[in-house]
């Protein structure tokens, strides 16, 4: 059986090809610019229950798209290199990344991967996902807002979170007294593709 | 010199327990701050007297070893003692590259402070401290095979190589 294509299907094949392509391209792809460091990952936790130790993951990188009609479609993937872990002290940066701790030799990154968020309105989500760290991965939620959107003054265009989660070391088989919890905050600009 | 001499092999094994000892610290152990920043400071004092050492065998002849030593027994001790200026070079320098690694000096006691130098080595004190702790080794195995030399000298040889290193 022979099949024939008049005229009149192909111009609807491609008005449907390119109603897809539109659609699809309001879902657009943004890239974390690290590149630029226009993003940071910090984490913060106590110190001897007294006061916080803030400290930052120089090396990440990641992705997300983003459709401001239907938000809860996002998906976001960071990778950390928590090798790059630095609290501005070198011989506790060291000590933070032994075996006593974050043992960066057998575990050298951490990775997020989102599988699915809730919106809440008001440039407010809930980013669910799954954290691995350490070997461990467990499900997370970061409660993130939209910080800004539009237009760069260098021809692209970009689009700001932050978010804020916290983790309890414990799953993670980290011990870290007296808490046992860090706080991860992210702060990522994406530059549209 | 023979005294320097002494308290210099008595501080490089005891730097090397101490060591050993404070970084397997409880964070919350009294000594936990105390023990690096005295490890530290030794090891700088340590590195000054081993310079000056240095300076006065370069100044004065050293004494003529046994006669009754063989061409590689000569060699091998003769090499074993310039190691150990070049060791304590190392391990003491290896040292500073872990405290300074972010920028910040290193203080000696409370006396005065050296500053650090920028070298821009990623986790520069990761690798320096992979690199500190072997030299140490070395360290350790080379006394070892120093001392346990003297004493054959004194036990199997019975000539009097310790007894002139007691200042008999």
């Amino acid at each position: 059986m022979e099949k024939t294509i008049t005229m009149k299907q192909l111009f609807k094949m491609i008005l449907l090809g390119f109603l897809v392509l539109t659609s699809q391209a309001q879902a657009a792809d943004y890239v974390i610019d690290t590149r630029g460091a226009h993003a940071g990952i910090q984490f913060k936790f106590k110190h001897i229950g007294i006061s916080w130790l803030v400290g930052r993951f120089n090396t990440f990188e990641g992705e997300f798209s983003f459709d401001e009609q239907d938000i809860a479609k996002t998906k976001i993937v960071v990778d950390i290199d928590v090798t790059s872990l630095d609290s501005n002290h070198a011989e506790r940066d060291k000590h933070l990344r032994s075996g006593d701790f974050l043992d960066v030799s057998k575990y050298p990154t951490a990775k997020f991967v989102s599988t699915g968020v809730v919106d809440h309105g008001e440039g407010k989500v809930t980013v669910f996902g799954n954290f691995t760290m350490m070997g461990v991965t467990k499900e997370i939620a970061i409660e993130s807002s939209m910080v800004g959107m539009g237009n760069d003054p260098w021809g692209g265009y970009r689009a700001g979170f932050e978010g804020t989660t916290t983790l309890n070391t414990k799953d993670f088989n980290l011990s870290l007294p007296p808490s046992n919890q860090v706080e991860l905050s992210l702060y990522i600009e994406g530059i549209r593709n | 010199m023979i005294l320097l001499h002494w308290l210099v092999a008595v501080t490089v094994f005891a730097m090397f327990a101490f060591g050993i000892w404070m970084v397997d610290l409880d964070y919350y152990h009294a000594w936990y701050k105390k023990g690096p920043d005295l490890h530290r400071s030794i090891g700088v004092l340590v590195l000054v007297v081993m310079i000056i050492r240095f300076t006065l065998r370069m100044t004065n002849p050293p004494p003529k070893l046994a006669a009754s030593l063989s061409t590689w027994e000569r060699v091998g001790a003769t090499s074993v003692h310039w190691m150990f200026y070049v060791m304590i070079l190392l391990i003491a320098t290896t040292g500073y590259l872990i405290t300074t690694a972010d920028g910040r000096g290193l203080l000696v006691f409370d006396w005065f402070e050296i500053p650090a130098v920028t070298l821009d080595i990623n986790n520069q004190e990761d690798l320096a401290g992979e690199v500190h702790w072997y030299l140490a080794l070395v360290m350790m195995s080379l006394a070892s095979v120093h001392g346990l030399a003297a004493i054959k000298h004194h036990l199997i040889d019975k000539d009097r190589t310790l007894l002139k290193m007691l200042g008999k």
